[in-house]
């Protein structure tokens, strides 16, 4: 057993973990994080998605020992309390789920997108998102939610400043 | 019911009038049913709080992994599981012939179950790689799968067989020695004087056809949480598939438990596309191993057990086909002759072919039918559902035979089609089935406009000067919904497992404070959108806030007969359910107003959300305050009315009917019929073969619209996996039996850079028979998409001589044909 301490979702833990756990497994079953789903297991699909220090990585491909002492997000950080984050809610708006299955691997990679580069092309969105394969959308309506995220937070952030 | 037989045409038009359910009126003011509302089932996925199979494993529950076969077909000699027993934290090892003793086997509609026997795991000899040998439970997945290491399994090797066409010659190895052969089963069928129209046509178009097998691949695999108590000798099983109340029975004969020993409660699915459907392995395995262990036991399969095991995988056809045609295009009759390739075993028997035959002529006037159909078995992994249930594979046959005739005959392929258009409804085709309702030629219309067609001829002329290769693609095709289970049986003189009742049932149960809980039962939550629908038609009923619907997915014990979704069903069989219900709860709460307000039953009429005096709209009583009443004051009631306020109704497959004896009428069996136009526009590069779309317009009309945003979803979705089927995705198994696209690195999903943006268009054309006009729509996309990318890819490569006929139209599939054309030429 290894010892670990990560942040997630600005929250610290630290845990004792076999070496070889993956780090999906770290946080659905050992934190109950279960917003993070197991998809193909072999890096492909993308359905496993999270946040590493911000940068969207394979939770199913990752060892727990090797997130020790970063900070992950995963969708369960994403809203505010009561209120969706607007990734979330232009996705139910645009309808760019259907199972939901994908969505949260989604949704972190989207986030990290709109963190980069926060007025995407519809092409640059299509781009980013083939990290992340859907088979229920066919993606058009999850680009569409993410241009329509982007200009929300544009405008929030503008509001703000 | 008569057969098709000149001599007794009025006969059977009376029968077949008789038979059709009363035409109903359809209000044109509807306030929630065609509104795009947001789904109501999205709040929770969006916060990764689904509730999906893996996410219910409690803390102390045991998990299961299976060992896979690494051979096609062997004989299993012995095994030694000694030391996988004694590694740590494993529970209970058990083979595939102690699985034989615990368990009987699998449900099976095969044509002859007895004879090509399928068990949750292999027990005398392994049919395909990957089926499962033994199971190992532990106190995790990873002491699990380090235990199915230590497996020791006696293999003797056996030649596998592999190609359907070779299976069935004499002398090749047998899949099941029991059945003497390695067809399952064989039958041909005509449907009017094919012989007559063969002799009269001007022309016999023929082709050679091949549809390889890909799947459904939801992102989420199938999985089972099973709980046994030894004191009622009961289980409770958590799964992603179905709770099949009106089928449960078949899984308990599996489990050898009593029906009402057994309670399947469903949880919601990451993904099916038909790939779940009675997907009840993984939940007899974790049942068998709750069993044995006394423990909770969870099963979940790995990427490569759902695509190396999954008993799901999609058609995998080989056809000759004849059409006859008429020099002015009318075509007049088919043969079709296919071999389809069914894997080891057999579970649905040939309902694929059977769905075929629900809309096998298309939208098309055509006039006779020559079916036959054998059903090889081979050793790879069992065919089972993927959207479009063997339909889209006769979509894509038909329309490239009418794509071919259109090219002999030099016509345009809008031409052909619109020449042979059904324009009369309903319709009955040569099979014995009808068609609804229909605009087929709107449809055309719309797709035409939205592909900006004429702009993309002048393209095509123009890029080809330039050397680059255009195709227009263009097909119509239908979209049969609500499927009627004769489709399995009417192969049979005697079925195995005969049912026609294929119902679907709602609960409606209206609180103290007038909020509305609706009950589904059998019905899991797919990716499709019930709960979406059923509130929407219960506000539509009752003036409320969909939001404000509550839906429980109820368990098979104890539940009302139900089938789940499956073949565009859903929508129109909850709708009917929902509209039963609302109507007794209306007429109870009518009469407790009426009794409330002291007036005659007759003189409220319904409005906004209660029942008010006509004329005098000020005294009403809302639903919440009739609902109280009912609930708390049951005695200031007549005394026949009972408290609470809350109703059932089982809906009933609302038009089916059975075949003829003789089979040369199907009877109805798939009555509400969608229909739809593709026009892709794809560029192929002639250098590497790869195919790259430049437009793509698909229009769809599924009868009114529930929720348009949703039903595009299921068209863009559709269309998504149709391209991975045109162009990507097969599961390949070489010549000895391995199987190579095991993974995703090499079974091909299309991302989102190969889905281009879909011109959606709708076209709402009323079913006559059905609650508001619905008709299904689940199917979606996938219905066309292979056939319409097809023909464009023909359309591209025509200057060279080369046409496409199997798919996917991998880039060494297309590079191959134009080296053979250049050979030729």
């Amino acid at each position: 057993m290894t010892a670990i301490s990560v942040t997630v979702n600005g929250r610290p833990h630290t845990a004792q973990v076999e070496p070889r756990r993956l780090l999906v497994d770290f946080l659905r079953e050992d934190l109950g994080l279960v917003g993070t789903h197991i998809g193909c297991e072999h890096g492909v699909c993308g359905t496993c998605t999270v946040l590493l220090d911000g940068r969207s990585i394979r939770s199913c491909i990752t060892l727990a020992v090797q997130a020790d002492g970063a900070e992950i997000s995963t969708v369960e950080g994403l809203a505010d309390g009561a209120e969706l984050h607007p990734l979330q809610d232009e996705f139910s708006e645009k309808q760019g789920l259907q199972c939901g299955y994908c969505t949260p691997g989604m949704l972190m990679r989207a986030s990290e997108i709109l963190a980069g580069n926060p007025d995407p092309s519809p092409a640059e969105v299509r781009e980013a998102i083939a990290s992340n394969l859907c088979r229920c959308t066919g993606y058009q309506f999850i680009v569409e939610a993410v241009l329509g995220a982007a200009e929300r937070m544009r405008a929030e952030k503008e509001t703000a400043s | 019911m008569t057969t098709v037989d000149s001599t007794t045409g009025d006969r059977i038009a009376a029968d077949r009038a008789a038979s059709a359910p009363p035409v109903r009126p359809h209000s044109a003011e509807r306030r929630w049913v065609g509104q795009s509302i947001r789904r109501v089932e999205d709040p929770k996925f969006l916060r990764g709080r689904g509730g999906y199979i893996a996410d219910r494993i409690t803390p102390g529950t045991l998990h299961a992994a299976v060992l896979r076969s690494p051979h096609p077909h062997a004989r299993i000699t012995g095994f030694d599981v000694a030391a996988a027993q004694a590694a740590p934290g494993v529970h209970a090892v058990i083979t595939g012939a102690q699985a034989a003793q615990l368990c009987d086997p699998m449900p099976d509609f095969g044509p002859d179950p007895t004879r090509h026997t399928w068990r949750c795991l292999a027990a005398e000899k392994v049919r395909y790689v990957g089926e499962g040998v033994a199971v190992v439970v532990a106190d995790s997945r990873y002491l699990a799968e380090d235990a199915l290491e230590l497996i020791e399994v006696g293999y003797e090797p056996l030649p596998a067989v592999v190609d359907p066409e070779r299976a069935l010659d004499a002398g090749v190895p047998l899949v099941h020695e029991a059945l003497e052969s390695n067809c399952a089963y064989e039958r041909s069928f005509d449907f009017g004087d094919v012989d007559r129209d063969f002799a009269e046509a001007d022309l016999v178009i023929r082709d050679r056809l091949r549809w390889h097998r890909s799947g459904g691949q939801p992102l989420e695999t199938v999985g089972a949480i099973a709980d046994y108590d030894p004191g009622t000798g009961g289980f409770v099983i958590e799964t992603n598939t179905l709770s099949f109340t009106s089928y449960l029975f078949m899984v308990a004969a599996a489990l050898k438990v009593p029906v009402n020993r057994l309670d399947i409660r469903p949880a919601p699915a990451g993904g099916s596309f038909g790939s779940k459907l009675f997907a009840n392995k993984p939940a007899v395995i974790a049942a068998m191993c709750a069993r044995a262990t006394g423990r909770k036991v969870a099963y979940i399969e790995d990427r490569v057990d759902n695509i190396s095991n999954c008993d799901h995988h999609g058609s995998d056809r080989l056809y000759d086909v004849e059409l006859a045609v008429m020099r002015d295009g009318t075509m007049r009759g088919i043969k079709i002759d296919t071999i389809d390739d069914y894997g080891a075993y057999i579970q649905f028997g040939v309902g694929h072919h059977g769905n075929a035959l629900a809309q096998v002529t298309g939208p098309y006037t055509i006039g006779s039918v020559r079916y036959r159909v054998r059903a090889a078995l081979t050793n790879k992994n069992q065919q089972g559902a993927y959207r479009g249930f063997g339909s889209e594979v006769n979509n894509w046959m038909l329309e490239q035979m009418v794509d071919k005739a259109a090219r002999e005959l030099d016509l345009d392929p809008a031409a052909i089609r619109r020449k042979n258009f059904i324009r009369q409804f309903p319709y009955y085709i040569p099979t014995g089935n009808v068609y609804d309702s229909g605009d087929y030629d709107k449809v055309l219309d719309k797709a035409l406009e939205l592909a900006d067609y004429e702009h993309w001829r002048a393209e095509q002329k123009r890029l080809r000067e330039q050397g680059r290769y255009i195709g227009i693609g263009l097909i119509s095709a239908q979209e049969r919904s609500v499927f009627s289970a004769t489709e399995f049986w009417f192969w049979f003189d005697e079925p195995a497992a005969p049912v026609t009742s294929t119902p679907e049932s709602v609960s409606l149960k209206v609180d103290t404070t007038g909020g509305i809980t609706a009950i589904l039962y059998s019905c899991a939550f797919w990716g499709n959108s019930p709960e979406t629908m059923v509130a929407q038609f219960v506000a539509e009923e009752f003036d409320c806030d969909p939001y404000d619907v509550a839906v429980v997915y109820h368990g098979s014990g104890d539940g009302l007969p139900a089938t789940g979704p499956g073949g565009s069903r859903t929508t129109v069989m909850l709708a009917g359910a929902v509209e039963g219900a609302a109507g007794k709860i209306k007429a109870k709460a009518r009469r407790a107003a009426a009794h409330l307000l002291e007036i005659d039953e007759d003189d409220l009429e319904w409005a906004d959300g209660g029942f008010g005096v006509r004329g005098d709209p000020e005294r009403r009583k809302t639903l919440g305050e009739i609902a109280i009443m009912l609930h708390l004051f049951k005695h200031s009631f007549p005394a026949d009315m009972t408290s609470g306020l809350d109703e059932s109704q089982v809906y009933d497959h609302p038009w089916t009917t059975m075949p003829s004896a003789d089979r040369k009428d199907l009877g109805v069996f798939y009555p509400f019929m969608g229909h739809a136009c593709h026009i892709p526009v794809v560029e192929v590069d002639i250098e590497t073969g790869a195919v790259t779309f430049l437009h793509y317009a698909a229009v769809h009309d599924c009868g009114t619209l529930v929720n348009p945003r949703s039903l595009a979803g299921h068209i863009v979705g559709g269309t998504a996996q149709g391209i991975g089927t045109a162009l990507y995705e097969e599961f390949v198994y070489d010549t000895d039996g391995q199987l190579l696209s095991s993974s995703y690195l090499d079974y091909l999903i299309p991302t989102a850079m190969e889905v281009p943006e879909l011109a959606i268009g709708h076209v709402e054309t009323p079913s006559p028979y059905t609650p508001h006009g619905v008709k299904g729509g689940g199917e979606g996309g996938r219905m066309m998409a292979p056939a319409a990318i097809n023909t464009a890819v023909n359309d591209a490569l025509a200057p060279l001589g080369v046409r496409l006929t199997e798919l996917p139209m991998t880039p060494e599939r297309i590079l191959t044909a134009l080296r053979a054309s250049r050979k030729k030429g």
